[in-house]
């Protein structure tokens, strides 16, 4: 048996070997697809066949020159065109509705830092995952406004105050009770006196200089005191995913969320493309806009070919920070003036670049069509290159 | 009930990885490019609070990729 292993390894150590030459010209899939077809065969047969794969994934490459960019503009922009103006995606019940469709793909793609639906999956750690304590659970994410589980505001001018009747009903179904509700409000009025009855609470000014005025608007700031869960998750929804809940939030909160205990913070994730790149980083957000400008092209039963996107969201992340491609985004920290104008606001872009005299090397290609000399494109790009002899 | 999330750990994160002074040299002579044309990552960027970096650092990344299964990348840290 000692022998069996060791045989086994000097020709694995081997076969990984032959691998590990060809490790610079091609990718692991093909290398590990040509692994698994080779098992047990002899190490000339492999060699062979990798040097057939590599031959053949250099003619598959892009030739340099490609205009890749404008490719896939072309091969995004063209499928895009049937793609459904306004379509909400329902995911379970009718509240819960998510932008899909072109204005997703837009909003996406522009960068924006508000988007219209922010939403999440939380993933939960075991056993959570499998339904235990479900309802503590997304008791615990949903954030729980002190107006929600008020029956009536009461003011008194005389001795200002504002006595808060709550709801049995509704403190029962979020599951707390008057103690911690009233611990709560203790923290967030700052200014008041806060005193717990059977099902209500009194709040009494401390200081009366302000006048009653002063009483009303307090008295609307009251009213959103987060009672408990996660600021800014306005909705819960647990759905069943093959043999585990995941829950399905309106409103994002990253940072907030990924810390609960019960959340398994490795497959966790927002739609906001902007608030992955605050906590996760920016490769994070640059696998977020593929994941999904793809989840929109793939719903509208769409084929574009993934690495379109990929070139898209590799050029929205280039600087570090997520820019769209608008004129303030992507397009404004282009080197040419012709070539930012030749997108927006056109005179805006040349009277500004007249006013501090900026200069055009015309080294880009929009620059270039514009004053008809070849572009830097194709077999345009290569120029000649000469050593000068000293 | 609070802990303290991994940002590593994260499915979206790929692995963030330092290039000492001689890999960052061979790189760069690699491509024929100075630092400046490299991309960018900016120097608080959350996936990389761990590796102590400056500013002119390389980072490597290595991506898992739907297409060619497993892709590496290069970015330049930059100030803020």
């Amino acid at each position: 048996m000692f022998n069996a292993c060791l045989g086994f390894t000097g020709a694995r150590t081997d076969k990984m070997s032959i691998a590990n030459e060809y490790k610079g010209r091609l990718p692991k899939k093909i290398l590990d697809e040509v692994a698994s077809l080779t098992q047990g065969s002899s190490e000339a047969k492999v060699r062979k066949l990798l040097e057939e794969a590599s031959r053949e994934y250099e003619q598959a490459k892009v030739e340099p020159g490609e205009c890749v960019g404008i490719i896939s503009a072309e091969s995004i922009g063209e499928p895009g065109t049937q793609m459904t103006l306004n379509t909400f995606h329902f995911a379970g019940v009718a509240e819960m509705n998510i932008t899909m469709g072109l204005p997703r793909i837009i909003e996406i793609l522009d960068g924006r830092s508000e988007i219209s639906t922010p939403m999440m999956e939380i993933y939960l750690k075991q056993p959570y995952s499998k339904g235990k304590d479900l309802k503590e659970v997304t008791l615990a994410i949903r954030q729980t406004l002190l107006k929600d589980i008020v029956s009536e505001f009461l003011i008194n001018v005389a001795d200002f105050s504002i006595e808060v009747k709550l709801s049995q009903e509704r403190i029962a179904e979020i599951g707390a009770n008057i103690s911690s509700i009233a611990a709560a409000v203790k923290q967030a009025a700052k200014g008041y006196n806060v005193s717990a009855g059977k099902d209500s609470l009194v709040l009494k000014k401390k200081e009366r200089d302000n006048g009653i005025n002063a009483l009303y608007t307090d008295k609307e700031k009251i009213k959103q005191i987060s009672i408990q869960g996660v600021k800014g998750i306005t909705q819960v929804l647990p759905v069943k995913r093959g043999d585990e809940y995941v829950i399905i939030t309106a409103g994002t909160n990253l940072k907030e969320v990924l810390s609960l205990e019960f959340v398994d913070d490795s497959r966790t994730v927002s739609n906001d493309v902007a608030e992955i790149a605050k906590i996760l980083g920016i490769e994070a957000a640059r696998q977020a806009i593929i994941n999904e400008v793809f989840k929109v092209i793939e719903s509208q039963g769409l084929n574009v070919d993934i690495r379109h996107i990929m070139l898209v969201a590799d050029t929205m992340c280039n600087l570090g920070v997520v820019k769209g491609i608008t004129r303030y985004g992507v397009v404004s920290e282009k080197a040419s003036v012709l070539a930012r104008a030749s997108f927006e606001t056109p005179i805006k872009h040349i009277l500004n670049a007249a006013l501090i005299g900026e200069e055009d090397k015309l080294d880009s290609v929009v620059e270039n069509v514009m004053i008809n000399q070849p572009t830097p494109v194709g077999t345009g790009l290569p120029g000649l290159v000469t050593k000068v002899k000293r | 009930m609070k802990k303290k999330f991994e940002i590593s750990e994260h499915r979206l994160v790929p692995k963030h990885t330092k290039l000492s002074d001689k890999e960052k040299e061979e790189l760069l002579a690699a491509y024929q490019i100075t630092n400046k044309e490299l991309p960018k990552i900016k120097k608080n960027d959350p996936a990389i609070s761990s590796l102590e970096v400056k500013e002119g650092d390389v980072i490597k990344i290595v991506r898992p990729s739907l297409t060619s299964g497993e892709s590496t990348f290069y970015r330049g840290v930059v100030n803020v």
